[in-house]
């Protein structure tokens, strides 16, 4: 926008003695003196010069957006000033070491009470949980995009995307107190038993857990939380897609799949993988519902049925009472490694979405 | 033609999964919480474990004072931005870097945000600045606010880029000083976006737990100090839950139907009040 102001009138030069040209509207102009203004123009060179007070505006609005570089500058370096204490006693180890206890042999990894932190299990809690919510929700939401996107009659397909849309509005702790009184006793009753009977030869359903909580709890609930993300996203990169490419397809003989196959899909497939990122970003860092599900044991084993831990939820759950500098130091170290990773899996979709839709991502509501 | 209707079945088939879980929830909501509330919910503060009865109050009034806080950091500094990165800085790198950097913040846990506002206001003890060194509403406000800045900034930059040019042309053409012309003319046009925007991050803030987890705290009193922690729905709803106690689940699905409604009610509330209310004109 050029800087536009109104500015004092310079001294005009003496107007020509021979007669202007007639104007294509036919209205004669009259002559005057340069030292008769019209009153407009008084008036105009009277309002003085605003360039003080657009500079003043300019520059609030300046302040206004280099807040948000501050803020993440802020938060960068208070998560990493904090962690200082925990990054000196334990360096990179943190991240997956384990201390054997001499009396018992049991490896533990979480022992504020001696001071001995590992982040080992959460880390493995969060990733597990995460992709297996990944696994649940790609196909519903891919699937649930086609359907809005190139199976839907028209009027169903306002109120079903709203619908959609509408499950990313319900707040975390709410999904949490669900799934803690209502998706629990399901898998603890009906789904669990079967998962261990049918697939417990996989190494991966053992059947030692009987509270119904644990990874597979976790997992589906994180999948219906980021299912909205993923469809909203799939389905505006499918609308990104010219019908040209539809049509080509379904002129050369496709049936409805083979033309959504080959010319929606293949060509959307690097927005969606974006859109599948984003819901993993939002998955890595959602906080309440896991930590109401998943057990809170910082234990790892191989069944997907044991009960965990996730770093959101050892924050939650122990940040408020950690009473040594070296837990509220190792916690906050926590936080910084959950704060980098969602940070790059942010820019890695956005990037890819951006790269799809040539422009800016549009808003996806969290 | 058979992988046709397969394809087809299979995604009215996802349709219905994804649909089901959201039909099951209102559900419940409506059924267990609707059976839970009367008056004294509204009107009473928590009794002890283990006595029947009881309400959420406090609660009530500690969102009310904790949101308008946000809102009050949030907004103006949101709107702030994206007039910014509308009208002075369109295309200029300074733009991309910000608008960037507003994506990132937005994708930040949610968690991790209330560590930082723990790190920053309330760990430091400087005795004479005000709301540090101690749990307090004021912190949880800010930590909710931070949290609204992207959404609005990124949603008034999208609502101002679509004001035509000959809008901003004619309020300049007619005189009108730069600084003015933003204002009254381009913002006021956007201002039913703008405002839808500031309603979602609302809505989004309004439901987050983590951040005030040790921040605001939570407390079982009446109390809209902002120098002392403060109850909040979300808070009371995830300690109510993790109780053993069947009366506080009562309470808790209470709670969670209350929350939902008012959170609807905040937005049906502000889309009446552009639309054909006070604000009509400004549309």
């Amino acid at each position: 926008m050029p800087d536009i102001r109104i500015a004092q009138p310079k001294p005009q030069p003496p107007e020509p003695a021979s007669p202007e040209p007639a104007a294509p509207a036919g209205k004669a102009r009259p002559k005057r003196a340069s030292s008769e203004n019209s009153e407009i123009r008084q008036f105009l060179s009277s309002r003085g010069n605003s360039a003080i007070a657009d500079r003043g505006f300019k520059w609030l609005m300046v302040l206004c957006a280099l807040s948000i570089f501050g803020i993440v500058i802020l938060i960068v370096t208070e998560l990493i000033l904090r962690s200082q204490l925990s990054w000196h006693a334990f360096g990179l180890k943190f991240f997956f070491s384990s201390f054997v206890d001499p009396d018992t042999k049991q490896t533990t990894y979480w022992d504020p009470v001696n001071g001995h932190f590992s982040a080992l299990p959460f880390v493995y809690g969060t990733l597990v949980s995460s992709f297996l919510a990944l696994l649940l929700a790609v196909p519903l939401a891919v699937g649930v995009a086609i359907f809005l996107t190139e199976m839907c009659p028209r009027g169903m397909r306002g109120p079903l995307a709203f619908l959609t849309e509408l499950l990313a509005a319900i707040p975390s702790v709410i999904y949490g107190l669900w799934a803690m009184y209502v998706l629990v006793p399901i898998l603890r009753e009906h789904v669990n038993p079967l998962l261990s009977q049918a697939l417990g030869w996989t190494g991966l359903f053992a059947n030692d857990n009987p509270t119904g909580l644990g990874f597979v709890a976790a997992g589906v609930i994180l999948a219906v939380m980021i299912l909205p993300i993923i469809s909203s996203l799939t389905r505006e990169v499918m609308s990104a897609v010219p019908n040209a490419q539809r049509e080509a397809a379904l002129a050369l003989g496709a049936t409805r799949w083979e033309m959504i196959r080959m010319g929606v899909l293949r060509n959307a497939r690097i927005g969606i993988v974006g859109g599948i990122i984003l819901g993993l970003g939002r998955a890595l860092g959602e906080t309440m519902a896991v930590t109401m599900v998943i057990g809170n044991t910082p234990e790892i084993h191989r069944s997907l049925l044991a009960n965990g831990t996730s770093m959101s939820a050892v924050i939650a759950n122990e940040y408020a009472e950690a009473i040594t500098d070296l837990h509220l130091s190792a916690l906050t170290e926590i936080g910084l490694a959950l704060f980098i990773l969602t940070i790059i899996v942010n820019a890695l979709a956005r990037v890819l979405v951006w790269a799809v839709t040539r422009g800016a991502p549009a808003q996806v509501m969290h | 033609m058979m992988t046709d209707r397969l394809a087809t079945g299979l995604a009215i088939l996802a349709t219905m999964l994804v649909i089901a879980p959201l039909l099951i929830i209102f559900v419940y909501l409506v059924f267990k919480g609707a059976r839970s509330l009367n008056l004294a919910f509204f009107t009473q503060l928590p009794k002890p474990p283990g006595e029947v009865g009881g309400g959420m109050a406090n609660a009530i009034v500690g969102s009310a004072v904790l949101l308008g806080l946000a809102s009050l950091i949030g907004v103006p500094i949101g709107i702030g931005g994206g007039v910014f990165l509308a009208e002075f800085g369109r295309g200029t790198r300074l733009a991309n870097a910000i608008r960037f950097t507003a994506d990132v913040l937005n994708g930040v846990p949610s968690i991790v945000m209330g560590v930082a506002v723990y790190a920053l206001i309330i760990k430091p003890k400087i005795p004479w600045l005000p709301f540090t060194g101690h749990f307090s509403a004021f912190s949880g406000g800010v930590a909710l606010g931070i949290m609204m800045i992207p959404t609005v900034c990124r949603t008034t930059e999208e609502m101002l880029l679509m004001v035509p040019n000959a809008v901003r042309e004619a309020a300049l053409g007619l005189g009108a000083p730069n600084w003015r012309s933003v204002l009254s003319i381009t913002v006021r046009t956007a201002s039913p976006g703008i405002i839808t925007g500031c309603m979602l991050a609302f809505a989004r803030v309004a439901g987050e737990t983590a951040p005030l987890l040790f921040t605001a705290l939570g407390n079982d009193f009446w109390s809209a100090n902002l120098d002392r922690p403060i109850a909040a729905l979300p808070l009371e709803i995830y300690k109510y839950a993790l109780s053993p106690y069947d009366d506080w689940h009562r309470l808790a699905w209470a709670a969670s139907l209350v929350l939902i409604v008012l959170i609807a009610l905040a937005v049906s509330l502000v889309r009446y009040v552009t639309s054909r209310g006070v604000l009509k004109g400004a549309s």
